[in-house]
């Protein structure tokens, strides 16, 4: 089996999934062209995560990471819940393989998505305004295969720019003839 | 638990009667087919015969068959080797977008040399347009290599066509046949091939043994050099065991062939049209008629295609998937994308791909655990939810 126990009881059985109708915050990221797609819905109460729910759409690492990210957050306080990092999910899951780690940064960041979805909307509610640093979506570079940081136009490792294929929307290198997904021929600018 | 293997496409089951003709070289029949002694006679000997063997199955001579390690390695063999071979003539290759990457990565390697070359699209089906071959065909274009059949969606390329407009042209054809040899008829003559790759495991002969056809005259580079085997052009030690088993595979395609298609045929057929009744949202793949007798492709909406893999098997049953997530790379299906299916769409492929053996008890099997899983699966779903969300308004 690819997967460690843990995550194969994880995703067998996955904790707290659906949806929260009267959510006080939600946070989805990820999204069908690299694979994983998840959206957290949780209930604050006294400065605490009384409620988590999540839907995914991917693998059996990214359901079992969600899985384990609302456990993991769960009766915790906001701060608490921030610090969960990548690192301790794919820990608490008895590791994952290499190509799949990529899917627990993915669970947290739908977590944190979703505090500050909640921070944003009570500092509304006071008027203030309050900075977002998560709940980007994380892609692949179909050249080189290294992940995207940041914005999703441009490859660091092989220092290309994308444009996004008219056939087939995935990433091919602008100005380039063919797209590298579907073959089709490029028009030139 | 019971286990239903239905993953033809990966690996075939080897057959007893292959395992059998294998073994004496196993227990005792080592010899080097290279040796002059008795001992490596009758591994020369071995050899030969399974050439033969293999020739007969495709319609070629003896001499038109060059032993390979694996499918992919013939394939890079026939588009390297043809190509560099005919140099001289000009640096154009034309293939379909939805080769198997042993063809399109051989292709780009060239690329590095000076070479370039042109994808042609497909339809919905997977079908590649004859018409567009033409169309893509220059006057520096050396070869064409465009597939027999696909192994993610299992549609059958009209080569015989495609080759009357190369050979118009005075361009090589190579097609990459490693689906379908061994499962629907095949004969290099009639398809107007200059080269065809085969492998053993997709008609239950072993892993790790394989063939290029190369039709007389035509010139191909080298592919391992420094030793004369294969006539010089694939060097190495003959893997003997492999080559005796691909031999025997191919005899017993040859008699057996109509009559394995014809048992899995009706239960293809019943998992493509009972499987999108039971679970809405599910399309076929591939070309509905022609296609491999014994390939079942479908997506599967709002889900992704390694969570549904996994269930299946935990419930005994062996499928593959072309989404990103059961890809190393993590990227979805080239296939599939050019096609034209979205990502998402694509995301959740399903092939169910049946061997010799499959009975209806098992497709029966498949139809009955299969929806609860889909449902379950669905119900975890972001995509689903959106999808109930904007139907209701």
């Amino acid at each position: 089996m690819i997967y460690s126990d843990k995550v194969m009881d994880h995703f067998q059985n996955p904790r707290n999934v659906g949806v929260l109708k009267d959510a006080d915050g939600m946070g989805q990221v990820g999204n069908p062209v690299c694979g994983d797609m998840m959206t957290f819905y949780i209930k604050v109460k006294d400065d605490r995560l009384a409620d988590i729910k999540f839907q995914t759409f991917g693998c059996g690492a990214a359901i079992a990471v969600s899985s384990m990210v609302s456990e993991m957050a769960m009766g915790k306080t906001l701060d608490e819940a921030m610090k969960i990092t990548n690192a301790t999910v794919a820990e608490s899951l008895g590791g994952l393989p290499k190509n799949k780690l990529h899917c627990s940064n993915l669970g947290a960041d739908a977590l944190h998505a979703a505090i500050e979805d909640y921070q944003k909307k009570t500092a509304a509610a006071r008027g203030e305004a309050v900075e977002g640093t998560v709940a980007k979506s994380e892609c692949y570079c179909p050249y080189c295969e290294g992940q995207l940081e940041g914005a999703e136009e441009f490859c660091e490792h092989c220092q290309i720019e994308f444009e996004d294929c008219p056939h087939c929307g995935n990433l091919a290198k602008k100005g380039s003839e063919k797209c590298p997904s579907c073959g089709a021929e490029l028009s030139q600018p | 638990m019971k286990r239903v293997y239905l993953d033809h496409i990966a690996a075939t089951p080897l057959d007893p009667g292959v395992a059998e003709a294998m073994r004496p070289f196993l227990d005792g029949r080592f010899g080097n087919p290279q040796s002059l002694h008795t001992d490596g006679q009758e591994a020369l000997e071995a050899i030969e015969d399974a050439r033969g063997r293999v020739a007969a199955l495709v319609g070629a001579a003896e001499s038109e068959i060059i032993f390979t390690a694996s499918g992919s390695e013939a394939n890079n063999f026939a588009v390297k080797g043809l190509a560099v071979a005919r140099r001289d003539k000009g640096c154009h290759l034309v293939l379909s977008a939805i080769e198997h990457q042993s063809v399109l990565h051989s292709a780009k390697s060239l690329e590095k040399s000076g070479f370039s070359s042109t994808l042609v699209p497909v339809d919905k089906d997977g079908l590649v347009d004859p018409a567009e071959v033409g169309k893509a065909i220059r006057k520096d274009t050396i070869l064409v290599s465009v597939m027999l059949a696909n192994s993610e969606v299992g549609t059958v390329e009209p080569v015989a066509e495609i080759s009357r407009i190369c050979l118009a042209a005075g361009v090589l054809l190579h097609t990459d046949a490693v689906a379908a040899v061994g499962s629907i008829p095949v004969n290099v003559a009639e398809l107007g091939v200059d080269a065809l790759s085969l492998a053993a495991d997709q008609f239950y002969g072993p892993k790790g043994s394989a063939a290029l056809f190369v039709k007389k005259g035509v010139r191909i580079l080298p592919f391992i050099e420094g030793g004369i085997q294969e006539g010089g052009r694939r060097a190495g030690t003959e893997n003997v065991m492999g080559i005796v088993g691909l031999g025997q595979a191919a005899h017993i395609a040859r008699l057996k062939l109509g009559e394995r298609a014809a048992a899995m045929t009706g239960l293809r057929d019943k998992l493509i049209d009972e499987l999108p009744r039971r679970v809405d949202h599910v399309v076929l793949t591939g070309h509905r008629e022609k296609r491999l007798p014994h390939h079942a492709s479908f997506c599967v909406e709002f889900i992704e295609g390694e969570s549904m893999l996994l269930n299946l098997d935990m419930k005994g049953i062996a499928v593959s998937s072309g989404s990103a997530c059961t890809s190393r790379a993590l990227k979805a299906s080239h296939v599939l994308l050019a096609m034209g299916l979205d990502h998402a769409l694509a995301q959740g492929s399903l092939v169910f791909s049946l061997v010799e053996g499959t009975t209806a008890a098992d497709i029966d099997y498949v139809l009955e655990v299969f929806p609860p899983i889909i449902d379950r699966l669905r119900r975890m779903s972001p995509l689903y939810t959106k999808f109930l969300e904007e139907k209701r308004t």
